[in-house]
């Protein structure tokens, strides 16, 4: 059954316009791809000449609430998981990134967009999994 | 120049994240919670994203360098393996248990919320954790 209460469909869809084109200049001015986990991970194998970018675009992301704070009000996060649910989920997220090279971003935007047969499976896959667990959290546990 | 780039092209996308509604991890549970109470604006995220997307990469491939005179480097790996297929399968779970992948775990730290905090130090605990695994247990292959 759909939520319509909470469903923002112009918001999401402006949304992703912005991330697809700030992934466009990314690949167009620096010639990489906006996959965020691959951005992070690249910092652990410091190469030279490919260390200052890397920063330089997560340090973009952790300025981004404030940047958005000056124009507009700044929308609420709601996090339902407790500490130890959110370690152990921050531990998989940062694996299972590094495993399967690539994130909702690298795969789910910048695959699909250059419609990589990777990044399809490995999209399919992990939605599956989102799926599952959260069927699993909401409807078999609780 | 490719940092200053970098920077406002991590901001940007950010932006993009917090309209979107991608930040709010409940919404995104909502959106994975299909048996329930479903909230499918998340996929008009990925949607709006995609659209230029697949733009911006139809110009990337007939050009061999960016705008700003540097390398195009588009992915080459073509397989779809084991190591994709189970890494997705991970960052998914994590995903479903948490409501934050990579992106919007950053930028709600960068908000200062505490939990996204404690997620992204186990996130990138995480990817060290991948990486020791792979120098050490891997025989060095990689």
């Amino acid at each position: 059954m759909i939520d319509w209460a909470h469903f923002t469909p112009w918001s999401a869809l402006a949304g992703g316009l912005v991330i697809g084109a700030a992934a466009a200049l990314l690949l167009l001015l620096n010639g990489r791809i906006a996959g965020i986990s691959g951005i992070l991970g690249g910092l652990f194998r410091p190469m030279p000449g490919d260390t200052a970018w890397r920063v330089a675009f997560v340090v973009g992301l952790l300025f981004s609430p404030a940047l958005y704070g000056l124009f507009a009000r700044l929308p609420g996060a709601t996090i339902e998981a407790g500490y130890p649910v959110l370690i152990l989920a921050g531990l998989l997220v940062g694996a299972g990134t590094r495993y399967g090279s690539g994130c909702t971003s690298g795969h789910g935007v910048c695959g699909l967009s250059r419609l990589s047969l990777r990044s399809f499976a490995a999209t399919a896959a992990f939605m599956a999994a989102g799926f599952a667990t959260v069927f699993v959290i909401r409807h078999l546990l609780a | 120049m490719h940092s200053l780039s970098a920077f406002f092209v991590g901001a940007l996308f950010g932006a993009g994240l917090i309209i979107s509604g991608m930040t709010d991890p409940s919404k995104v549970i909502g959106f994975l919670d299909i048996a329930g109470a479903w909230d499918p604006s998340l996929g008009l995220v990925m949607g709006g994203a995609v659209i230029v997307g697949l733009v911006a990469f139809r110009v990337a491939r007939r050009r061999t360098t960016t705008f700003l005179g540097g390398t195009m480097g588009l992915p080459a790996e073509r397989q779809v393996d084991r190591r994709l297929i189970l890494g997705s399968l991970v960052f998914g779970i994590g995903w479903g248990l948490a409501g934050f992948c990579p992106g919007p775990a950053l930028v709600v730290f960068g908000a200062g919320y505490d939990k996204a905090v404690v997620f992204v130090i186990a996130m990138l605990a995480g990817m060290a954790l991948f990486e020791f695994a792979e120098r050490f247990l891997d025989g060095g292959t990689k």
